[in-house]
This record gives structure tokens, sequence and C-alpha cells, in this order.
């Protein structure tokens, strides 16, 4: 393929992917969670596929991201009680400026304090090493679930209202569209950096062996703790927003989603390819893409077509997409021998 | 003159096992330090005592003055204080490059420092190294598929990347064939004599370590069985009688 071709072509998927809400208004939250899966996959990968820490309870901080945005929206411009028995201040409308603030300040609050726990908890378990951190961190997602469910504050198991989105020329699903692009195109180039330098070659060194990182004099435990609080914090941006654009958050089957996206993300970024950087956007569009066609067309069978889905990635591409052309062709990934071609 | 390596009295044991019992040794400055002995006689216990894998139960290890026994594996490690291992390992996933790029110092290494991007003298000294141990053409190969061999040399080459003061290596040669091992002889001397890098040497092969080291401590059963010169050691009955079994 020439350069020319290539530059247009890549021209043409951008304009593509700006224009998709516009050219495609039905499918709207649909694609805006294509960008949500897309995030969710490079998340997952910093752990799991870059370090070699499979995590299961990363969806924690989506959940308590998504928890802490709807509470601040709510605490800024609400009386809690009056809230809670109109069902999302049905009765008041937030004027636009209004609700990107109580947004703006709600996505901070929860990626600070995703952050904070990030740190918290990993001072607690990210000592522990293969099964023993996997089964920890499942244990964390379904507490967390639980913890939401019982609580008050939190609207327990009733789940909790978000603000509803101001009437203005554009709708929820356009903005949260491009909420969701520049969040998850962001995701990727903060990583891309990260994996390019030293933090990368860190990670992947933990992954490949701790024990010899450790004896190189490598600060191993500030490496994963900062790898942890990066997936963190963009998933409570992430989670902050899918609150507001879904509208409703139900403690297990929205926030705290273990059984669905929590079990995607580690799916997304083995098909694509753990360990690399294209790996889990590829992953994330196929997985997404194929999902939603078996809701469509295998309506009542959904469920045994995506077990089968996950079944044939893990059986037929252990590697992942990328993994597999990698072993095909190693010279394509920089592998290659002086003199040899 | 004080030692760069003072082990005084370090006893470890297992349960019931004693591994050590009331080993002293002293490693000097800028020289090469043998330790041999009958497989299960507590050289690898001791060098993991060294290193910080596990306390001692009693005596004292210091390194530049610096009490060792109560400090983690990486605080040793940024002293300047590094190990090899018997069962090689190198960062298998990662090209040559990449390994030895990992490998610079950390000492006093800032938050900031980790997210910094890599320098090209970084990069200029790893392929100089690479190329000191004859690794240059294989660089941009996965570390995990070079041969034992090579990744014997790979480790090596981190090791130095990492500009220690001292070196611990467990058994460099073995599973290397015999005309390598020349040349890690020669690599190893050359580093100790350019690079000013103590050594510490763990060795099964007698030729080797004869041709290596200047003094030769001898570990059997755990405890310090002899000490002395390389011909002193060869001609020690003890030594040889350890070697064939008899007690």
């Amino acid at each position: 393929m020439n350069k020319a071709l290539r530059t247009s072509l890549g021209m043409a998927l951008a304009l593509l992917i700006l224009a998709a809400p516009l050219i495609l208004p039905n499918y709207q939250t649909q694609l805006a969670v294509l960008w949500l899966m897309v995030l969710l996959a490079l998340t997952w990968d910093i752990m799991g596929g870059q370090m070699g820490y499979n995590s299961f309870g990363n969806i924690v901080y989506f959940g308590v991201g998504m928890y802490t945005t709807a509470v601040i929206q709510r605490g800024l411009f609400f009386d809690i009680d009056e809230y809670a028995h109109v069902a999302g201040g049905t009765g008041s409308q937030l004027s636009l400026l209004d609700y990107l603030l109580g947004l703006g300040l709600g996505l901070t609050g929860g990626a600070l304090l995703c952050v904070v726990l990030a740190v918290i908890l990993g001072a607690g378990i990210l000592g522990l090493r293969g099964h023993y951190f996997a089964i920890c961190t499942l244990g964390l997602g379904i507490a967390a679930g639980e913890i939401a469910s019982g609580w008050d504050y939190l609207g327990a198991g009733s789940g909790l209202v978000t603000p509803l989105f101001p009437e203005t020329f554009f709708g929820r699903g356009i903005f949260f569209y491009y909420y969701f692009l520049t969040l998850a195109s962001l995701t990727f180039v903060v990583l891309r950096y990260l994996y390019s330098e030293r933090f990368g070659l860190a990670i992947n060194a933990i992954r490949d062996d701790e024990d010899k990182a450790e004896s190189m004099g490598l600060y191993t435990t500030r490496y994963k703790t900062i790898a942890w609080s990066v997936s963190a914090v963009f998933l409570a941006l992430a989670g902050g927003a899918y609150g507001n654009l879904i509208g409703f958050i139900d403690p297990l089957d929205v926030a705290f989603a273990g059984p669905t996206f929590g079990v995607w993300m580690v799916l997304m970024a083995i098909l694509g390819g753990k360990g690399t950087v294209w790996g889990p956007v590829i992953g994330a569009t196929i997985f997404h893409i194929t999902q939603e066609l078996f809701w469509t067309y295998l309506l009542g069978w959904q469920r045994v077509a995506l077990g089968l889905l996950i079944v044939v990635i893990v059986v037929f591409f252990p590697l992942g997409i990328l993994g597999w052309i990698r072993e095909r062709w190693p010279e394509r990934f920089g592998e290659r021998v002086e003199g040899k071609q | 003159m004080s030692h760069l390596l003072e082990i005084r009295d370090a006893s470890k044991s297992f349960g019931g096992v004693i591994a050590n019992e009331n080993i002293s040794i002293d490693v000097p400055e800028g020289k090469i330090i043998g330790l041999i002995g009958p497989n299960g006689s507590g050289k690898t216990t001791l060098f993991n005592s060294i290193v910080g894998y596990h306390p001692v139960d009693s005596g004292s290890i210091k390194f530049s003055g610096h009490e060792l026994t109560r400090l983690r594996v990486p605080q040793i490690a940024r002293m300047g204080l590094l190990r090899t291992f018997q069962q090689t390992r190198i960062y298998g996933g990662m090209n040559c490059v990449e390994n030895m790029r990992i490998s610079t110092p950390t000492h006093g290494e800032s938050l900031r420092a980790m997210f910094r991007a890599i320098s090209p003298e970084v990069t200029e000294q790893a392929e100089e190294l690479l190329e000191f141990v004859g690794l240059y053409e294989k660089r941009w190969l996965l570390a995990g598929d070079l041969s034992f061999g090579q990744q014997k040399l790979l480790e090596f080459a981190m090791a130095l990347m990492n500009r220690p003061k001292m070196l611990l290596l467990d058994e460099p040669t073995a599973g290397i064939n015999p005309t390598l091992i020349n040349g890690i002889i020669d690599r190893l001397k050359h580093a100790n004599a350019n690079l000013g890098i103590t050594l510490l040497v763990i060795e099964h092969n007698m030729r080797v370590i004869m041709n290596l080291a200047e003094h030769i401590y001898c570990l059997a059963h755990g405890q310090l069985l002899a000490e002395g010169a390389p011909e002193n050691i060869q001609h020690d009955q003890r030594v040889i009688d350890a070697y064939l079994g008899a007690h």
C-alpha cells in the first residue's frame, strides 16, 4: 500500500468516526458505548497485558467514578431528600452551563477519589501475585457492588438517577459520543507515550520477571501503583459519564457490572492481543459490533452466541489477533537478526 | 583496611536443615573471590542472604560499612550490590535492547524520572555493552528466544548496565559450551579490571574458578571448610574429600 492511499484511507476513517453519530442518529448510544469499550479494554490492558497482573476488579473504579460524579451533581444543585422523591429532579431542568459545571466537578471528584482509592487498595493487594491477585480483585468488584446495594445515601438497591441532560440544540447521545471519543483517544495517546518510554519497559519487566526486576533495583511497587492509578483515572472519567449517558445507576447492572463490563474488558483485550497498544482497540471494536449484531439478529440466543464467541476467542486466539499476526510476521514488530532479511 | 563485603558468623537454617552455619567471608574491593562447594553446601543460600531474599538467623553482613541484614532486595540492589541467577533470569518478552534499557541504575530515581523518555546515551551504552558480550547482532530479538548461553551473556550485560560496585555471580558458566567459557572468563576479568567491579563468583567448573579467582572459599554442609589461594585449595585434602563424598 502506498503512502498516499494510506493517508487518504486514514482521513476517510477519521471523517467517518467524527461524523458517525450524525450519519446514524438512532445508534448514538451504541456508538458512544463503542468508545467506552475501547477505553475499558485499553485500561484493563495496562495491568493485565503490559504488567501481567490480571485484574477482575477494575470495574470498581468505573463504579466509584460513576457514583461520585452523580453524588456531586446531585449535591450541587438539589436537596437530597426532595431529589430522591421526585426521581432525578425531573421537575427541575438544569441549564446547560450548570449541567456541565456539575458534570465537570463530578468527574474531577470521581477521578481524584479513584486515584486515592487505587493507592490505598494497591498498597494492600499489589503485593499479591498471579492467581491470588486475580481472585482478590474479583472479590473487590463483588464487595463494591454489595456495599453500593446496601448504602441508602447512594439509593441502595433501587439505584440513583442522574440529572437530566438539558435541552439544547444537541442531544445527550451526540454529547456523550464525542466525550467518549475524546476520552478514549486521550487514553490511547497517553498509554502509547507511557509504553514507549521507561514506564512501559518497567511494567513489561515486572510482567516478565518481577523477582528479576526487584533484584535489579527497580522501584516495582511504585510502578505498579502508578499503573493501577492510571487505569483508575480513566475508568473513573468513563464511569462518571456513562452514568449520565444511561441516566440511571443500578449498583449491580450499571455501576459495578462485573459479569458484563468487568468480564468484557478482559475478553476484548485478549481478543485484540493483550500487551499491545492497538490490540485492545481492535478487540473492543470487533467485540462490540459482534455483540450488538447478536442482540439484533439472534434475540433470545444472544447470551449463547456471546458465550460461544468467548470460547472461540480463548481457544483459537489465545494470543489475540495482534499476537497471532506477530507470531507469523515478527519482523513487522521490530524483531530481526542483523544481516538476515 | 575494611572490606567491601564483610560477612561475620552468618547462620541460616530452614526448619531443621542448617544451610549456613557461622560463615565469615571477606571480599576486598576490586578483587575476584571464588565460592565453591559440592551441591547443597549452602552457596546459593548465602547469596540469597546477602542480597536480601531472606534474613539471616544470626550474624552480620556488611556492604561498604552498611548492615544489609534488615534491608530488602531492591534496596540492596540500589546500593550497588547486584546478583545474577543460577537459572538465568532475563525479561523474555522484551528484546535485548529493551532488556538493557530498563537495567540502568535506579539509585535515587525520582517520581518524574519514571515517566521520562529514554535518552539516546542509554541506548548507545546498551548497544556498546551488547557488542561487548557479543550479542549486538541479535539485539532486536526477543530475549526469550535466545539460547541459554546467550541469555547468560545478556544477564551479565544487564548487570554491567546497572554499574554495580559489586556483582555476585551464581555459576556464570553453567550450561555454556566450552568454547564460550573462555570468552566469559575474559569478560569477567575485563569487567573487574577496567570497570572496577568487585566479583564474588559461585562456580562448579574448577578450571574456570582456579583461573579467575584470587582467593577461594570452600563450603561444605553449610560450614566454611577451607579458604586460601587457588593452588592451596586445589591441593587441600579436606576440599578433595568433600567433593568426592567422604565425610
